[in-house]
């Protein structure tokens, strides 16, 4: 094998670029900046300042782009609209968590711990704590994170995408062991989550290892191509395949692959929960589209009992075990499970319609979750000396916070709606498109099941609802909980919010960007 | 051309956007606010009622269509025809006599700037889902109707709340979501575009039998969650037991009536070949709600109950004689859906003003009221007597008309159902003699009707009055849209 020096167009990387750029530089901020204060303070500007540049250029490349997008480097990585519109996505998302990373509460308590390294309960941490030592490391690691998922969209080629999938997860491992309460919790979350993302990860390179050996390619465009020429019934194939499909549905959280996503999702920092839930799920769509329309389409019947089967065990088990949560933050895990079965609904027949209707679905699922966590940190419970303690997760917490502070619980109360997908919530609009592609596709069934799910779900929102607006607090416990919010966890919720609802009113402006976005740059020719 | 339905629709939502605005020193007004918005709401209809063309009732008018959300083949249709106009006629009159029924109700500022204001989002729906002519739109303000009606009854009302007001959001969501798969359907069977959901594109679909059935199954079940028929009716009484008498009577009177109302307007526009195949079955169901709602009203010890299953009987009226499609039936099922919002409506709200003077509406807590309170027990016999069709009054002209009109076709279910009247006779007359007749128990304390009280009733009696002696007022504007519902079913049967 011959290696070329590759030809790279470096222009349409630019919004990808800059971001891994501005993590690698927070990585030296770390290293020079020694005051923990002045640091967080630099970190948060330049990253925040590095964000709105990537998304500055993000839009400037998507509104000038002319004829289908540019191949960046021949049959690995395409700029197209298809990547933009997911990466703009990916970088709003990033911001919003950014903001939700750097919240503190009124006494300055971050969300996450004062030093990783010491043994939770340790007198160290205690040390760490007094000295006021931050790890802001986090603002890095998200920028990380947040360039490995926009790369994750616009890769054209398997193992390239394992890179891409690596970058992001390995940010996300570490993040997930960062919170400042309980602690044990967190890191046992990270530990699980990273065994098993590292066990999917093996799947997925030993699926992508198959696919070559039965095709002797590795871009998404020439499996394509070679699947068309040699029989689809090849067992290497068909085995490589479903090894590549379950290391990206483990990433998208789909049942039987979802059971990283209650432990994570409640041990997790709160913010990093909000980021994760909502970019992680929008990078692996985004990858899982470009796979399925691009390069595994003329599997589309072998693979389809794949994905109806993970879809309906997704909807059915997300659903019902949501039901029997106790604790907000893994009811909404167990509701992104079951939101993965109705992304994994649009698939059904591979019709265009799933192209547009997923980014805005995504978008729509994005914001609320980001909203919904932003609205989980803020209430907390009181510690017995008066002051501010850990967030209160426990459903029964939640009785009477309408009354306590009607806007929050507004706000959450809509995000909820919105995950039910009641009307003039972007959540509606986002699931009718779904529904629209999967019956467009002949998924029938499927539209059947989401359906009734959806039914079984409008209880687990509205029992939350009920519990914020229709109970009073319990006796003696009014000064259990308190509601601390900084300046940017509201504008976080403000904005989601505000975004929510006007999605769900007028959503005729993004529609027409995803519907100009739902093409793919393929090459013809290698 | 002025928007007058656009107006109609936004007016009563800003009106709720000023009152959560409203600041805390100026929230004691807040019921003067509502009431001058709902009146200023009916000023305007009747200004619009006015233009209305009623040589031309069957065609839509006051049309306004602007593109939505082309992408999905939505927009934003509105137009009334005659059934559509007096529906919102019904929604304009009746929800400012349940704020000024609530008047005294919440001492609390901020709960009745609440209340007042999630009335006012509801009629922005009600308004909205008679007046839409595309049936996306039509589904989002179905089912977004659903978020002030659940607040309205979880947060005022009886211990029970709660529970009445998640079984209810559970019914009507399941029921909605059911037709939502329909309404995804119908962009592929109808003609697709940047209108697809638009009404008049949907008259003739060119599906399969089954498909047409299948739709017309979905939507019938949504409506019929709504329009409580037997079996999927027992959030009603549930409902009616705990939650304000105001917001029940908004409930039953008009916003069950978008149940019947989607039958005759899309059920039967949409999918006629399936509503003549599904009809002798909806026939059975209407009967048995016609019966079984009486039956258990006369059961019943409670009066908001009671006369919630009274509705029940009669919303089974209303669909016999829709779906007997002939021409004097669902004119008269239509003049019924007006007539019924009258009469219940009266009825929950006396019941309603009976329990904030003695907290209860069980039967057995009263007696012998007549002596007491005479106007208040004329008022209600009036009211009962308007709900089990004495003639004269104005649900008698409706009831016959649906009675006769259907007899031809389905003679059995008249027959049948017409048993129905003597049972509305025991259950009004029966609760009436517990009630106000008998000796004086002197326990009961009771005040007679004040004037705000008599000014909410008054306007329902003198209108049930009208409509009695000169039901051709109402009917003028029914003739041709019930003309036309009938020749889309009929047409269809001579080609097929």
């Amino acid at each position: 094998m011959n290696f070329v020096t590759p030809q790279i167009t470096w222009a349409p990387l630019l919004p990808i670029i800059i971001v891994l750029g501005a993590a690698s530089i927070g990585v030296l901020i770390e290293a020079f900046v020694r005051r923990p204060e002045t640091r967080r303070t630099v970190q948060l500007v330049f990253g925040l300042v590095a964000l709105l540049a990537a998304l500055g250029q993000a839009v400037v490349q998507w509104a000038s782009l002319d004829g289908g997008g540019t191949t960046v480097m021949q049959f690995m990585l395409t700029v197209d609209r298809q990547a933009l519109a997911w990466q703009t996505m990916i970088v709003l998302f990033g911001i919003l968590g950014l903001m939700l990373f750097a919240a503190r509460t009124r006494a300055g308590e971050p969300a996450f711990t004062a030093l990783g390294s010491t043994t939770p309960g340790s007198i160290e941490e205690t040390l760490a704590r007094r000295r006021g030592l931050q790890v802001t490391e986090v603002f890095p690691l998200l920028l990380f994170a947040v360039g490995g998922m926009m790369l994750f969209t616009c890769v054209t080629d398997y193992v390239f995408l394992f890179v891409a999938l690596e970058v992001f997860s390995l940010a996300l491992y570490i993040l997930v062991a960062l919170a400042r309460r309980r602690r044990l919790m967190s890191q046992e979350a990270a530990l699980k989550y990273f065994l098993l993302g590292a066990f999917s990860s093996a799947l997925y390179i030993f699926g992508v290892a198959l696919v070559y050996g039965a095709t002797t390619q590795t871009s998404f465009a020439a499996v394509g191509r070679a699947i068309d020429v040699i029989s689809d019934r090849d067992p290497m194939l068909l085995a490589g395949v479903v090894l590549v499909l379950v290391g990206l549905l483990f990433k998208i959280g789909a049942v039987p692959f979802h059971s990283w996503t209650p432990d994570a999702y409640q041990g997790a920092p709160t913010p990093v929960t909000a980021f994760m839930g909502a970019a992680t799920k929008a990078a692996a769509t985004a990858a899982l589209v470009r796979i399925l329309y691009t390069s595994l389409e003329p599997l589309e019947w072998e693979i389809s009992w794949l994905l109806w089967a993970v879809a309906i065990a997704s909807m059915v088990l997300g659903t019902v075990l949501a039901l029997v949560q106790t604790d907000v933050k893994r009811m909404l895990a167990y509701s992104s499970v079951a939101h993965a079965g109705f992304i994994l609904v649009a698939f059904a027949g591979l019709t265009g319609e799933a192209i547009a209707a997923l980014p805005f679905y995504l978008l729509a699922y994005g914001l609320a979750t980001i909203g919904a966590f932003a609205v989980v940190s803020q209430v907390r419970e009181r510690t017995e000396d008066g002051s501010v303690g850990a967030e209160a997760v426990r459903l029964g917490q939640w009785a009477g916070l309408g009354k306590r502070s009607p806007l929050l619980a507004g706000a959450m109360a809509l995000f909820l709606l919105s995950f039910a997908g009641i009307p003039l919530t972007a959540g509606f609009i986002g699931k009718f498109e779904v529904f629209s592609a999967a019956v467009a596709g002949g998924g029938w069934p499927l539209v059947l099941i989401a359906v009734i799910a959806s039914a079984v779900a409008a209880f687990f929102y509205v029992r939350l609802v009920v519990l914020m607006f229709l109970t009073d607090v319990p006796e003696g416990t009014e000064d259990a909980i308190e509601v601390e919010s900084s300046p940017l966890t509201t504008a976080v919720v403000v904005f989601t919010g505000a975004a929510v609802l006007l999605l769900g009113i007028l959503p005729a402006g993004v529609l027409d960007l995803y519907q100009g976005a739902a093409q793919f740059l393929v090459l013809s020719n290698g | 051309m002025f928007p007058f339905l656009t107006i109609l629709v936004a007016l009563p939502a800003v009106g709720a956007a000023v009152l959560w605005a409203l600041p805390a020193q100026a929230r004691s007004r807040s019921r003067e606010i509502a009431l001058g918005v709902t009146g200023l709401e009916l000023v305007l209809f009747i200004v619009m009622a006015a233009q209305f063309d009623k040589a031309d009732a069957g065609a839509f008018q006051f049309s306004e269509v602007h593109a939505w959300i082309p992408q999905i083949g939505a927009s934003w249709a509105l137009g009334v025809n005659g059934i559509g106009l007096l529906l919102i006629a019904l929604s304009v009159i009746l929800v400012p006599l349940a704020i000024l029924a609530a008047w005294r109700e919440d001492a609390d500022l901020k709960a009745r700037r609440d209340y007042l204001a999630l009335i006012l989002l509801s009629l922005s729906f009600m308004v909205g889902i008679f007046a839409a002519r595309d049936v996306f739109l039509f589904y989002v303000l179905f089912e977004a109707m659903l978020i002030p009606l659940y607040f309205m009854i979880g947060r005022f009302g009886g211990v029970q709340r709660r529970y009445a007001a998640v079984k209810f959001l559970l019914y009507s969501l399941a029921g909605g979501l059911i037709m939502l798969v329909a309404v995804v359907a119908l962009y592929f069977a109808g003609p697709g575009g940047e209108q697809a959901f638009l009404t008049e594109h949907l008259a003739d679909l060119d599906v399969s039998t089954t498909t047409e059935r299948l739709m017309f199954l979905a939507f019938f079940i949504a409506f019929a969650v709504k329009a409580p028929m037997v079996p999927v009716h027992t959030w009603l009484a549930d409902v009616a037991e705990t939650a304000r008498p105001g917001t029940t009577a908004l409930l039953v009177a008009v916003l069950d009536k978008t149940g019947t109302f989607g039958m005759i307007t899309l059920c039967l526009v949409m999918f006629p070949d399936a509503a003549r195949w599904a009809a002798p079955g909806v026939i059975v169901f209407a009967v048995i709600s016609v019966i079984y709602g009486a039956l258990l009203a006369i059961g019943q010890r409670d009066m908001m109950r009671l006369v919630a299953f009274t509705s029940v009987s009669h919303f089974g009226v209303m669909i016999l004689g829709i779906f007997a499609f002939q021409q004097t039936s669902v004119e008269g099922a239509a003049l019924y859906m007006f007539n019924h919002g009258l009469s219940t409506a009266g009825l929950f709200l006396l019941v309603g003003f009976l329990v904030q003077r003695t907290g209860t509406a069980d039967v057995d807590a009263y007696g012998g009221l007549q002596k007491v309170v005479p106007v208040f027990a004329g008022t209600f016999l009036v009211v009962g007597l308007s709900s089990l069709s004495l003639p004269g009054l104005s649900p008698f002209v409706s009831e016959i008309m649906v009675f006769v009109g259907a007899f031809p076709v389905a003679a059995a279910a008249v027959i049948i159902s017409a048993v129905s009247v003597v049972l509305a006779a025991l259950y009004i007359l029966l609760t009436y003699k517990r009630v106000f007749t008998g000796p004086v128990r002197e326990e009961v304390r009771v005040k007679e009707l004040s004037l705000r009280e008599r000014l909410v009733v008054g306007p329902l009696i003198a209108l049930m009055l009208l409509l009695g002696f000169a039901p051709g007022i109402a009917i003028d504007y029914l003739r041709q849209p019930s003309a036309d519902v009938v020749a889309q079913v009929a047409i269809e049967e001579a080609g097929a």
